[in-house]
């Protein structure tokens, strides 16, 4: 198959492979999310399909059960032309999705929740429980899982509901190809090895499973290919056996980036403003530890899930943690509110700005005074509107705000500006240390770059800079240094020289090579 | 480039004005509809019903939920609800009257008292509102309930009368004039303090910033550094003091504490601050806007009262005009977010 074929298909299409992706294009305002993709899913095996962030798997498996439409290209399930127009279709052809986050009705039970529009009824009307339970104590022992049909799915483990999800999938007798995204984000070892139990179950001849993940070690085990995307583009596709994590990750990351900006000045010289230490929370944050170092620009990078966002909002006091010690200019401090945070100095800027930066429908000069309202803008209690304006326009002459008044809604800003204006927002309750958590997201590429100048100067005025990204050139291009995160935990920390594409990626994505060695010393 | 941003910059120009407008319209609206409502009721009786005494008789007659309305916009700005201002009022009422002619404590000090009690119920409601994390609904459907048994309880279900003569004081804050040579109800000029007071803290004070800001985005506002929870208990708080300031106007009015009474105060309060523009969503409202929406509820009432319509229609036609109010709004705002 090459790629200057532009007819349609017909009869191109390889008897073998159980789910063919052609050429398939699909774009978002200002943005190409995928081109050209493909892939194959050959009967009988387990793909894995790898991509940085944003790489666009997760595009492709909404087009592929009809959440979106694609533009062009064409689907092709057991040799026929697969045409989906909602996820029920998908199902129905045979194409079942196990999304990331789980889609289970927490306060029903296992039985209930597999056959949720599909309940065995009698007279059109009547639900038949007995049947229902009979049915998937049935369909449970063919999978090998040890569930009991009447348990309520919010009494169930992470990893138990995940099982549920996938005999769920699997109930539908149409189901031929099944397709995991992350599955095993949350799970544990053991729980991993179950998983990968019950898929070698599922693979007959006629069957087939697509694998995603970003964890190398687990692909080594269960799949057979591994086919590699990047930036909404088809890379290549090698046999598991014969390629080494170095060679995926190159090829994972292969891109050239723009490094003219990088910080030339290192500065781990400089006095340690914040020192981290054992930060660990309930759910996700082990024994994370980290020094900042006054005007550096510290890169948090890793995959999604990895812990980033965690680490910044349990140093802020947003979310409970169950230890670690904080030093702040070398004093014990306990910071249990975001409130005591920006007290002490400490701003945190959220990768959600709509839902969890801005009062939307509020004006500008609300966004930007919001935080040093009660310490700088009011006496006895009365606001001074006055001073809250003229701090608002100097701020937007500083940072170049965009807008044709401050006490315009924050919601008509570009996003670029929006950011800025939260910016401004920390600027002027004097915080020295700013966590910025995704700062360029959805902003366009100017902006960016005019956000990335605005941190610069802030790291050199002597602000400390905490810059959470999922983008690897956005980390290398801003850091002093990088800490890499996977799992809840620092894999590492790199300093400018050392940072790069392949480097991060190796330590995001290695979290799991003990669990390697541990499964091929067990034999394989 | 230099183009794109200058249409960018018209764009955003002329939204500001549709915001501003669309928020001046909603109050001319209201307004309009107030003065409307008026007109055809002085249409369909030209002699009582625009006549001074009438129009007094309006006035007075909006004290008790105009008061309450006033607590619960500052509390439906930050998108919850209060259900419990009409019980808690009985049940101040009848704390007053406790201090008062139970207890035999001076008026004054008794007036103090119930305040301060009809702030304490608030924060009760605050405090499970904000820190035990109960939904708004719910916890002060709880104190409604609480509030109207207590009530009941202490009072032993009997009505608690004031003296005439020794209480006199307390009778003259509402029904009395301070006004020399008129009649005109002292009741009303405390609405209208009451609505000034909220007017600044709305307005002027960081309660009412925070208020506003919780209301838009309170998780926002929280990660911006207020201390959101602290905040909310203070607002559910002056928002029982404006609840105690209505049962000491109340049972002045009637010259007696009423525990059997209250139960629908809260709805008709509700009701003003919707239809005076005030989003259930959060982040938006005005006090001028609630003072118009308890009026055009007691113009309503009075004017159908004054045309002989059986009374049983009165809630029937205040429902549909809270119907037709709250769809036009909407409406607006529909056509806002898509143009």
């Amino acid at each position: 198959m090459t790629a200057t074929e532009t007819v349609p298909f017909a009869g191109t299409h390889d008897p073998n492979l159980l789910l063919q992706v052609e050429k398939v294009d699909k774009s978002f305002p200002g943005v190409k999310a995928l081109e050209g993709m493909r892939f194959d899913l050959r009967k009988g095996e387990v793909l894995g399909l790898v991509g940085e962030n944003g790489a666009g798997k997760s595009t492709l498996m909404k087009l592929l059960t009809g959440i979106y439409t694609r533009e062009t290209g064409d689907f092709w399930l057991n040799g026929q032309p697969l045409e989906v127009h909602n996820p029920r279709e998908a199902q129905a052809a045979g194409l079942a999705i196990i999304h990331q986050e789980l889609n289970l009705v927490s306060h029903l039970t296992v039985a209930e929740n597999i056959w949720l529009g599909r309940e065995p009824v009698s007279g059109g009307f009547f639900t038949r429980p007995s049947e229902q339970v009979r049915k998937t104590r049935e369909l449970l022992e063919r999978l090998g899982l040890a569930l009991d049909p009447k348990t309520i799915v919010s009494r169930l483990s992470v990893a138990q509901q995940q099982m549920v999800e996938i005999a769920k999938a699997l109930s539908f007798e149409a189901t031929k190809v099944l397709i995991m995204d992350e599955p095993t984000a949350a799970l544990n070892d053991a729980e991993v090895d179950q998983l990968h139990e019950l898929i070698r179950r599922f693979i007959t001849p006629e069957t087939g499973v697509v694998y995603i993940s970003h964890r190398m070690a687990e692909l080594k085990r269960i799949a057979d290919r591994i086919t590699v995307i990047r930036d909404g583009h088809y890379i290549d596709t090698m046999p598991m056996a014969e390629t080494s994590l170095d060679q995926v990750i190159s090829k994972m990351v292969g891109r050239a980036i723009n490094t003219g900006a990088k910080p030339h000045n290192v500065r781990g010289d400089r006095p340690i403003v914040l020192s981290v230490s054992g930060l660990s929370t309930k759910a996700l944050l082990k024994n994370v530890t980290f020094d900042l170092h006054r005007g550096e620009v510290l890169g948090f990078a890793g995959l999604m899930g990895a812990g980033r966002t965690e680490v910044a909002r349990a140093l802020v006091g947003a979310d409970p943690i169950t230890s670690g010690d904080v030093l702040l200019n070398g004093n014990p401090v306990t910071i249990r509110t975001p409130a005591h945070a920006a007290a002490l100095g400490i701003g945190y800027l959220s990768e959600d700005r709509k839902g969890l930066g801005l009062m939307l429908q509020l004006p500008v000069v609300h966004n930007i005074a919001i935080s040093s309202m009660s310490a700088k803008f009011s006496q006895a209690f009365f606001v001074n509107d006055k001073a809250m304006r003229e701090a608002a326009e100097a701020s937007r002459k500083l940072l170049s705000i965009k807008t044709p008044s401050v006490n315009q809604p924050v919601k008509y800003l570009s996003g670029g500006n929006q950011q800025k204006a939260i910016i401004a927002r920390w600027l002027v309750k004097d915080c020295d240390i700013l966590i910025f958590d995704e700062p360029t997201r959805g902003i366009d590429v100017g902006a960016k770059e005019e956000i990335y100048q605005l941190l610069n100067t802030l790291a050199e005025q002597g602000k400390t800079i905490i810059m959470i990204s999922s983008e690897l050139p956005e980390i290398l291009r801003m850091s002093h240094r990088v800490v890499v995160m996977a799992d809840g935990m620092i894999k590492g920390v790199l300093s400018a020289s050392e940072a790069s594409q392949e480097s991060i990626m190796r330590l995001a994505t290695h979290g799991d090579e003990a669990l390697t060695h541990k499964t091929e010393k067990a034999g394989r | 480039m230099s183009t794109d941003s200058a249409t960018m910059e018209a764009v955003a120009k002329s939204a500001v004005k549709d915001s501003s407008w669309r928020e001046r319209v909603q109050q001319l609206m209201a307004l309009a509809g107030l003065v409307l409502i008026f007109v055809v009721f002085t249409v369909a009786s030209p002699q009582i019903f625009p006549s001074y005494s009438n129009v007094t008789a309006i006035l007075f007659s909006t004290t008790v939920v105009g008061l309450l309305a006033l607590g619960s916009t500052l509390v439906i700005i930050t998108s919850g609800i209060d259900l419990s201002v009409g019980t808690a009022m009985t049940l101040s009422a009848v704390m007053s009257a406790t201090f008062i002619v139970n207890w035999h404590i001076p008026v004054w000090l008794g007036i103090i008292m119930t305040l301060a009690f009809g702030g304490l119920v608030g924060l009760v409601n605050g405090v499970n509102v904000a820190i035990l994390g109960l939904p708004p609904f719910i916890a002060t459907l709880a104190m409604m309930l609480v509030a109207q048994g207590l009530a009941l309880v202490i009072s032993n279900a009997r009505p608690i009368y004031f003296d005439p003569a020794a209480h006199s004081g307390y009778i003259w804050l509402s029904t009395g004039s301070i006004i020399p040579g008129t009649r005109f109800p002292n009741a009303v000029i405390v609405l209208a303090l009451a609505a000034v007071v909220a007017f600044v803290l709305l307005n002027k004070t960081l309660l009412g910033r925070y208020d506003i800001s919780i209301g838009s985005n309170e998780e926002a506002t929280a990660l911006s550094g207020i201390n959101t929870k602290k905040w909310l208990v203070i607002i559910y708080a002056v928002a029982g003091l404006f609840v105690g300031l209505a049962s000491i106007m109340i049972s002045a009015r009637l010259g007696s504490a009423q525990p059997a009474t209250g139960a629908g105060y809260e709805l008709q309060a509700i009701a003003a601050v919707v239809i005076g523009g005030t989003s259930l969503s959060g982040g938006k409202g005005t006090i001028v806007g609630t003072i118009i929406g308890a009026l055009i509820i007691s113009v309503i009432n009075n004017g159908l009262q004054i045309i002989s319509v059986r009374q049983e229609w009165q809630n029937v036609i205040l429902g549909l005009v809270i119907l037709i109010v709250v769809f036009i709004d909407q409406l607006r705002a529909r056509r806002a977010a898509t143009t």
